[in-house]
């Protein structure tokens, strides 16, 4: 019990270090918001995948990897394409000149200034603040969980603890100790994951043998009883994808692959980390640690989910879902404790430790910059000391997002609570945003009504479908069953089966297709002069 | 069968994770130098106000 303590208090204390060196140098608004626009690519690079990647990538995707095999790859596939090649490139050097030309701080601000709209500033941040908690709280359950499982301590009092160490450092530091412990623990997840993936593959006989032995299982007579009712829903063995249009198929393709793989492209906390570096050059260097940092993540994450099935068969006769008790939550940290040396279990409670912190501090960040700069001093015009305002809203977000953890805590649900939360949050963003910051990138002529349309269109149709309409959000959120008295609004009729479709499908669509008809419909109504300024070096 | 994989969806995408990882390097690598702005863009004592202005007008 002495090396988890040691190893956690030494931990602990490198993080109030780096905090305490960026509260030093924090000195303007552009270093509490940007870090002063000057930081290091490799720093750059860890922090954006540090924040990208969180213990509901480890622990929710991975359990749910455990579940529906590797047929995950395919989204961390997409992270690395499209959330690190086309995001730095397509995206990142674009968005990195355009802030510096107007000048903007945020997410929800460069949207707002491009358009030179005080109403997308506002709603966009509005957006964030109202929807990101569910995102945190995800996060949060996945860190906490873990933690209070290693040391044998309740799940509220380590929430309690946990939450207050972060709100301290984020507080303190701003961005710039946001970025600089995000590298110190990208570096520890870098080293965790590196050799959880080489023990696994060591265990079972290198990679090959791994993989038959998973492939195998298939034939045992034990998992075909215990994966029978799965087999129903469409699931074909954990190295195959589930079968075509299946409801395992929609799941997998629509709300756990495209809903976070595109909806990266439209993350807050993801973006602004583009403004903080001085030129494309920061971006260009950290594409190459970006790229293997995410598989190193996400693909040893779900390689190793899907291969616990394999070790949990070995020993107990079981699939992990059946022995983790049907919690696909509960996976990866019941695969760790039973098959992992005590040693490691130290090394990978600091892996989810920086997984968690890395992502929440981000999230808390960009949340209370939504609320103090974005929709109370810029959108409503309200003059305060919006430093202040902005660590208050740190405060409140990190208070709902703790409430949404302690709640989610007491729903012992058999799905992924965690990767649903995430999706669901990653989804919003790509049907409000994506469109119009696609249009703020590369349409010079486009209207501001056209991406506001856009932007409510999105924002409304998600809303709809994921509360009203999607089967398993609806139910798990429960507000359609008190309004209309039924889990989901499909429910009971020949459409249901359009139940399984994720929201991202859906809105995604209806958003551009709103910018397209707005766009077509409206005179571009942005003056020239600042279109040749927010386009001046793009 | 393909690295103990029997359906190609799945040990094509096991690949492809690891190609595009190998391809972010390589492209990381070879644009090592480039991207460097002509002039590059904060002064240390841009005051608050100074930058609030800035937005204000840009809004």
């Amino acid at each position: 019990m002495l090396f988890p303590i040691v190893a956690s208090v030494l931990y602990l204390f490198i993080l109030a270090y780096l905090s305490l060196m960026a509260y030093r140098s924090t000195k303007t608004a552009g270093d509490y918001m940007l870090a002063g626009r000057q930081i290091h690519p490799m720093v750059m690079a860890l922090s954006y995948g540090a924040t990208f990647i969180s213990t509901s990538a480890i622990v929710g995707f991975g359990g749910n990897a455990g579940l529906f095999g590797m047929s995950l790859l395919w989204l961390t596939f997409l992270n690395i394409f499209v959330g690190v090649f086309i995001a730095f490139l397509l995206f990142g050097k674009r968005t990195r000149k355009m802030g510096h030309n107007l000048d903007a701080h945020t997410f929800p601000e460069l949207l707002g200034v491009r358009f030179q709209s005080k109403f997308i500033q506002g709603f966009s941040a509005a957006v964030v603040f109202l929807f990101m908690p569910f995102y945190a709280a995800a996060v949060l359950k996945g860190g906490v969980g873990f933690l209070a499982t290693q040391f044998n301590i309740d799940f509220n009092v380590t929430l309690f603890f946990f939450t207050m160490i972060i709100a301290l450092y984020v507080a303190m530091g701003g961005m710039k100790g946001v970025m600089y412990t995000d590298a110190f623990q990208g570096s520890i997840m870098f080293g965790g994951m590196l050799f959880l993936l080489i023990f696994v593959y060591a265990k079972l006989g290198g990679v090959t043998n791994a993989h038959l032995a998973l492939t195998n299982l298939m034939n045992e007579s034990a998992i075909q009883e215990q994966t029978a009712k799965l087999t129903a829903n469409g699931f074909a063995g954990w190295t195959s994808m589930p079968t075509f249009n299946s409801p395992y198929w929609w799941a997998v393709v629509t709300s756990v692959v495209m809903g976070v793989g595109i909806g990266v492209l439209a993350q807050p906390q993801l973006v602004v980390r583009f403004m903080t570096v001085k030129s494309n050059r920061e971006l260009n260097r950290a594409v190459a640690s970006g790229g293997v940092f995410i598989l190193m993540m996400t693909g040893v994450a779900f390689v190793v989910g899907a291969l616990s099935n394999v070790l949990f068969f070995q020993t107990d006769g079981k699939t992990a879902m059946a022995a983790a008790g049907g919690v696909i939550d509960n996976i990866i940290p019941l695969f760790l404790k039973n098959y992992l040396p005590g040693w490691f279990n130290t090394i990978f409670m600091l892996t989810l430790m920086s997984a968690a912190m890395s992502t929440l501090s981000s999230q808390y960040h960009v949340v209370g910059t939504s609320i103090g700069r974005d929709l109370f001093e810029k959108s409503l015009g309200i003059k305060a000391n919006s430093l202040l305002v902005t660590r208050l809203g740190v405060v409140v977000s990190i208070l709902v997002s703790a409430f949404f953890a302690y709640i989610g805590n007491q729903m012992k649900t058999d799905i992924g609570l965690i990767a649903q939360a995430t999706s669901i949050f990653f989804g919003i963003c790509a049907a409000a945003f994506l469109p119009a910051y696609v249009g703020a990138l590369y349409l010079k002529k486009l209207s501001r009504k056209a991406a506001i349309t856009s932007i409510l269109t999105g924002t409304i149709a998600s809303f709809i479908w994921i509360f009203f309409i999607h089967a398993k959000n609806a139910a798990t959120i429960g507000l359609c069953q008190l309004v209309f008295g039924k889990p989901h609004l499909l429910a009971e009729t020949g459409l249901a089966k359009l139940a399984q479709v994720d929201a991202v499908i859906i809105a995604v669509p209806l958003s551009i297709l709103a910018l397209v008809i707005a766009a077509a419909t409206t005179r571009p109504d942005v003056s020239e002069s600042h279109i040749a300024k927010c386009f001046d070096g793009v | 069968m393909v690295l103990g994989i029997p359906d190609f969806w799945i040990w094509s995408v096991y690949l492809l994770c690891v190609l595009s990882a190998a391809a972010c390097v390589i492209y990381g690598v070879a644009n090592w130098n480039r991207g460097l702005d002509k002039e590059p863009e904060v002064s240390e004592e841009a005051s608050w106000e100074e930058e609030e202005k800035k937005v204000e007008e840009n809004l």
